[in-house]
């Protein structure tokens, strides 16, 4: 399919041009000779190409930059909480490590949080799947929400998978249900729910922890119906059409606010979120932290009254008017 | 079969329509090798159904249900927003009677040239399953082949009881997709009705002409169960 990642070779450039200046830094300090001029030079092309690189990304670009492996996880969000106690295991069969979940304290007040979490590195990516959960997983999101929902937490989830797994033994173990019933607790939950899609959401498998009362997205996170290499394949039949794909579903954060299917853009640096991560992740929680305060004042019937009001809107469909029974136009 | 076959089948003979003047609209602007409402005229003339579902209210056997059936000449029965919105309105429709619901599936999944918003469906029709549940009435779905994706991960799996047709393909992935992520061939047996049976998943596996007896079985007890539960009170 494809080959790189377009944004990390892209970033290959940047780094050569990094070092040098690191470099030149060194030398300015270690030698008696003034590098000054040339180190201003270097990192005025360094400011020009990062502009140049990463200024304007298509939405190809965006998939990319989603699935960067240095892009800030779940866990970098999680552990950034004041404190988080994780739960393991569907209580039937397994505990899904594609899923993170438990206690925490966000800026004082008891949460849920739930995370799909990808590897880091190959090792990690192997033991979790790469982020793509089993039913064990979403039965283990459910039970939780449950859990949550009973004791008055708000549920905050964090998105990042390129879909629900699909291998033999997720079939086994009835994909759809774990999923459908997962949607169906986030719907009745009591409590308030915040999800950030905080890299790639796709599919089914993202939405199973992305029904919420209200929805943050990193600027350069991508949300759609499917993978484009997903939507390539079922349209085309040619999973290298991913990239047209990518350009046709929308799956932008500036899109989906329009669409009115998210809520909120967290910015990113120039360059992406593994840029500057601390920052990313501060900002990211302070705004769940803002809203889960807001919606807190809310009564369990009122969220959920919101909440089923908020879903029922989205459509984009049209009512037929009389003798017009032509094609459909926008 | 197209759908209203299917309701000819199942139905006492009054079927009265909800949601058909609900018509596709075009969120994305999507164009491949066609512009999607060329797409959605073909669709219409070759299945003679105005999208992927149709629903209504009718009688079996005396019992009155509200009923949607899915169609995959449309688009391969995909569930785009016309779809959402008629399984909605369907729901909110039986809730409003107090009469139970039945849905017949036929689904690749989500639509894709409706994007997020066909994905979205998912997390609606899901709000309409829970709230006519919440009411204590009565929700069947009956599988058909193939049954997969957006829709099996959402209303069709949500419901009292699951009967699925005797071979139907049902599953979340698609079989190529396994393949594809596997490396390997699947087994025939994989994914079909009589799998899921085995593994736990669904209830039964009832063939078409056997259909509406049993579903009349099953309205039987939820019917007996409702009249003693007013008459208590």
């Amino acid at each position: 399919m494809n080959g790189g990642n377009v944004i990390v070779e892209r970033e290959r450039g940047l780094l050569e041009v990094e070092r040098r200046i690191s470099d030149l830094r060194d030398a300015n300090i270690n030698q008696p000779v003034d590098f000054s001029a040339e180190i201003a030079a270097l990192e005025q092309k360094y400011e020009s190409l990062q502009r140049e690189l990463f200024g304007s990304l298509t939405p190809w670009e965006k998939v990319n930059m989603a699935r960067h492996p240095s892009r800030p996880t779940s866990l970098d969000f999680i552990s950034q909480l004041d404190r988080f106690d994780e739960l393991h295991g569907d209580r039937e069969f397994r505990d899904d490590p594609a899923i993170v979940a438990g206690f925490a304290l966000l800026r004082g007040r008891a949460v849920m949080a739930i995370g799909q979490q990808r590897g880091r590195d190959t090792k990690e990516n192997l033991r979790r799947n790469f982020g793509m959960v089993t039913p064990e997983g979403y039965r283990k999101v459910r039970r939780l929400a449950h859990t949550a929902s009973r004791l008055g937490l708000p549920i905050i989830t964090f998105i990042d998978t390129k879909g629900a797994d699909p291998g033999i033994s997720s079939e086994e173990h009835a994909q759809s249900e774990a999923i459908a019933m997962c949607l169906y607790e986030f719907t009745e939950a009591r409590v308030p729910i915040v999800a950030s899609i905080i890299g790639e959401g796709g599919s089914g498998g993202a939405l199973a922890l992305g029904i919420a009362d209200y929805v943050i997205m990193l600027e350069h996170a991508v949300y759609s119906v499917a993978s484009a290499e997903g939507c390539a394949a079922i349209l085309w039949g040619d999973a290298s059409k991913a990239e047209e794909a990518a350009s046709r579903l929308k799956l932008t954060s500036a899109d989906l606010q329009q669409f009115g299917i998210i809520d909120e853009i967290v910015a990113e640096p120039l360059g992406g979120a593994h840029r500057d991560a601390v920052t990313v992740v501060a900002n990211v929680l302070g705004a769940v932290s803002t809203t889960v305060e807001r919606l807190a004042r809310l009564s369990p019937q009122e969220l959920q009254e919101a909440r089923y009001r908020k879903y029922r809107r989205i459509g984009a469909w049209q009512k037929e008017r009389q003798g017009d029974i032509g094609p459909p136009g926008r | 079969m197209n759908a209203y076959d299917r309701i000819n089948l199942l139905i006492d003979g009054d079927f009265t329509e909800i949601g058909s003047d609900i018509l596709p609209g075009d969120p994305l602007g999507w164009v491949d090798k066609k512009t999607y409402p060329v797409k959605l005229a073909g669709d219409r003339e070759k299945s003679g159904v105005s999208e992927g579902i149709v629903c209504g209210i009718g009688s079996i056997d005396g019992f009155q249900i509200a009923l949607g059936v899915m169609d995959f000449h449309f688009r391969g029965g995909t569930m785009g927003t016309v779809v959402g919105e008629r399984v909605t309105l369907l729901l909110e429709e039986a809730r409003k009677r107090k009469i139970p619901c039945i849905i017949v599936t036929a689904s690749g999944g989500a639509r894709m040239e409706e994007g997020m918003f066909a994905l979205m469906q998912m997390a609606k029709t899901t709000a309409a399953v829970a709230r006519f549940k919440d009411d204590g009435k009565f929700f069947i779905t009956v599988l058909t082949d193939p049954t997969t994706g957006g829709v099996s991960a959402s209303f069709a799996f949500e419901s009292d009881v699951i009967i699925a047709e005797p071979k139907a393909m049902v599953g979340f992935a698609g079989r190529r997709v396994i393949e594809q992520t596997i490396r390997q061939k699947l087994p025939d047996q994989f994914q079909t009705a009589e799998f899921l049976l085995e593994r736990g998943q669904i209830d039964m596996v009832v063939d078409r002409h056997d259909l509406k007896t049993t579903l009349v079985r099953l309205l039987q007890y939820a019917a007996d169960g409702q009249a003693r539960a007013g008459q208590a009170r």
